[in-house]
């Protein structure tokens, strides 16, 4: 029988898996976007555990607009990520520093 | 009345606003025309208020008329005590700065600063007249600091020479170390009686009397005493007593007449006047009046002894006004306010007389000022020599003269005054003014002989140019070697004896020397025929005969003189080092403490750790914290899940 825990262990895995990526990935933005959506996606996977465990569906409306909201999110990721590129040739995480102190 | 009070305040000052601000307009003859109608209008007015006093019996008059400010019930105001002391001075003054007023057209007829010069003097006339005629404290200290302020424009009037600048800033100086003083005790009299205002504390006198101030913690002194002192140093400041008297010698780096109007005249005697005028406070104080007349008496001394060694024709006048000075001060020690103010008068006429005889010198040798290359002027300048004798008579005192009456009564006012004990105090002032008379007439008689007697000089080219001065020069000094002639004899018994001062000079019965005089006190012709038995003819004679002995006799002595006690002459020549201490001591001390305070205090403590110190504290602070940002979103990231898991891990196992 898959329980509760489950859900919860296969969450917390991908939001850790999605924080790793975030640290280690340091060549790609575009991976880092990607990131991102797992780890929204690993919360989401909480709203609709919870909400089964409980019996309560706002958990799962919550979901749907979570998503939602991650698709602009994506949308408007992606469309600066385009004019980055556009300005500096590269996406190379490593090269985009201009916040150093 | 009050009209007239007022006039003769702002005819001069309207005049120096206009000889000032308009000169160029109104030209030279303009200016001195100017000047010269308003301090002419403001002394006969003095005079007709002197006349109403003197022979009309008039009241003294107390009026305000303008309340500056109040504050916290303190009263400011500007306003004029007009008693028989107030209507002397202002006689005095008014009468000597109108005859240096003629006598500058002739001075100074070349000099470009012209107009300048009269609206100086005009300017002075009335701070002077703000200040005797003032009948409370702070129009007091307004006229007592215009003085200096004139004093110091008119000492450096020739600003382009060195000399000058430096006389004048060293006269500003020591005149603030003075006022200082006088500013304190002033302080200390409003804080006793909560009010500037003359009448308001001489009544309540007694009350300050009884009290005490702590100057020091633990040692509590009397009020009075405190007060008295204090305003006394600001005297000594103002009428160059020693220890604060070196600005005087040096104020010489001035043009004559104002040498003559302000500094033997008039603003030198301010210290005098004002100590006669709070005499209700100081006869509370037996302390205070023996710091006084010791103070008086090493003065009177000592600057005499230096008057024999200068070869300045002008500074050898200056000392001899410091020992003057020394003179008048002491009598204000001995109690003897009327003394005082009757020398301060016969020595305004004689002192300007022979200040303005010797500017006449001056003049006729091309501002040629050393004596030792003068002599034999008498044929070429007869005005001049006989004014001149007059002066250097009344100086002595020479029986007759009005030197005579004011300096004889004075030293017998302080022979009898024995209610300071018979201890060093006494014997210091009385000897002091003894010794004094004979040197007054050595160094008087020593600048007369080696200026109109003797040898001439010279170089010849002076010689084929001298001439007596014009009119305008000869003028004043007739108009002055009238009073100094004669005043003496007219007016001694008036002013002295016959309570002309009445009740604004106060003084104690047990201190009243000059009533005690007054007892014996026969008129003028028996203190004339007298003179032969007392000690100050004798010992003024022979300083004449000392001075005719030495340097018209055998001129060849005072060298020998001079090599056998070279130590005695280095000494004096050095004006007993009081310059050297205050220059390389007092003044050099407070540079170097300046430098100091400059280069450690202010550029390595305050700029060097405090202000920029700061800064790059913060920078290099700055510096580590800046190595947190790196720029990249991962560590951004990383941080706030670390800090996230931190506050979770909290709340969970400490809530």
């Amino acid at each position: 029988m898959i329980g509760l825990q489950h859900y919860l262990t296969l969450a917390a895995m991908l939001f850790v898996l999605s924080i790793a990526g975030i640290i280690v990935n340091r060549r790609n933005l575009i991976l880092l976007l990607m990131c991102i959506e797992l780890m929204l996606l690993a919360v989401n996977f909480n709203f609709i555990a919870f909400s089964r465990s409980l019996g309560d569906e706002t958990g799962q409306v919550f979901v749907f607009f979570i998503l939602t909201v991650a698709a602009a999110e994506a949308a408007i990721g992606l469309a600066i990520l385009v004019v980055l590129f556009r300005n500096r040739r590269s996406i190379n995480v490593q090269e985009l520093n201009t916040m150093k102190g | 009345m009050q009209n007239i009070y007022l006039t003769i305040v702002l005819a001069p000052l309207v005049a120096a606003v206009v000889a000032g601000l308009f000169g160029r307009q109104i030209g030279r003859i303009g200016a001195h025309s100017v000047t010269i109608a308003a301090v002419g209008l403001s002394c006969v007015l003095s005079l007709y208020v002197l006349a109403r006093m003197f022979w009309g019996g008039a009241e003294a008059e107390n009026t305000s008329v303008y309340t500056w400010a109040v504050t916290d019930g303190l009263h400011m105001e500007v306003g004029f005590l007009i008693d028989r002391l107030t209507a002397l001075m202002m006689a005095v003054v008014t009468f000597v700065s109108l005859a240096v007023h003629v006598y500058t057209i002739g001075y100074m007829h070349d000099d470009p600063g012209y107009q300048r010069f009269f609206s100086y003097i005009s300017l002075f006339t009335f701070s002077m007249l703000m200040l005797v005629m003032s009948n409370n404290f702070l129009q007091l200290f307004f006229g007592w600091e215009a003085v200096g302020l004139v004093s110091y424009l008119l000492i450096g009037f020739w600003f382009k020479r060195e000399s000058a600048i430096f006389a004048n800033l060293k006269a500003f100086i020591v005149n603030r170390v003075g006022d200082f003083g006088f500013i304190l005790g002033i302080a200390a009299v409003v804080t006793m009686t909560g009010s500037l205002d003359y009448a308001e504390v001489f009544a309540s006198a007694d009350l300050i009397a009884g009290q005490e101030i702590e100057v020091f913690a633990g040692s509590p002194w009397n009020a009075m005493t405190v007060i008295c002192i204090l305003l006394f140093i600001g005297a000594m400041g103002k009428s160059a007593q020693a220890p604060l008297h070196v600005w005087l010698p040096d104020s010489m780096e001035g043009p004559t007449p104002i040498s003559a109007l302000i500094h033997a005249a008039t603003m030198v005697t301010a210290g005098i006047f004002m100590v006669a005028r709070m005499s209700p406070l100081y006869e509370f104080s037996e302390t205070a009046l023996a710091v006084v007349i010791v103070i008086g008496a090493i003065t009177a001394f000592f600057m005499g002894l230096l008057g024999i060694v200068q070869n300045d024709i002008k500074r050898v006048v200056a000392y001899s006004t410091l020992s003057q000075l020394g003179y008048m001060t002491v009598a204000l020690g001995a109690s003897a306010y009327g003394a005082a103010i009757f020398h301060l008068m016969t020595h305004a006429f004689f002192k300007a007389l022979l200040f303005l005889a010797a500017g006449s010198v001056i003049i006729a040798l091309h501002h040629e000022q050393d004596i030792r290359k003068m002599g034999g002027l008498r044929k070429y300048m007869p005005i001049t020599y006989w004014t001149a004798l007059i002066g250097s008579l009344a100086l002595i005192g020479f029986p007759g003269s009005s030197g005579f009456f004011s300096k004889d009564l004075l030293i017998e006012a302080v022979k009898e005054s024995h209610w300071h004990g018979q201890g060093a105090v006494y014997w210091i002032a009385y000897l002091s003014v003894l010794l004094g008379v004979f040197v007054t007439a050595l160094y008087s008689f020593r600048m007369f002989f080696l200026v109109f007697h003797g040898k001439e000089r010279m170089d010849a080219k002076t010689r084929a140019h001298v001439h007596e001065s014009p009119w305008v020069v000869t003028l004043p000094l007739v108009l002055l070697a009238i009073p100094s002639a004669v005043i003496g004899w007219v007016t001694v018994r008036n002013v002295l004896f016959n309570d002309y001062f009445g009740e604004s000079i106060v003084v104690a019965s047990r201190h009243d020397v000059l009533a005690h005089l007054g007892e014996s006190f026969h008129g003028s012709l028996a203190l004339f025929t007298h003179s032969i038995q007392t000690p100050v003819f004798w010992l003024a004679g022979a300083g004449v005969y000392t001075a005719w002995f030495l340097y018209l006799h055998r001129p060849d002595l005072p060298e020998t003189i001079r090599k056998r006690y070279s130590g005695l002459y280095e000494l004096l020549d050095n004006k007993y080092y009081f310059d050297d201490l205050y220059i390389k001591g007092f003044a050099a001390g407070g540079r170097r403490a300046g430098t100091f305070l400059w280069q450690k205090g202010d550029q390595l403590v305050i700029d060097g750790v405090l202000v920029n110190g700061t800064a790059t504290t913060i920078g290099r602070l700055a510096g580590v914290m800046r190595q947190l940002q790196t720029g990249y979103l991962y560590t951004y990231a990383f941080a706030m899940i670390i800090g996230l898991t931190l506050l979770l891990s909290w709340i969970v196992w400490f809530q």
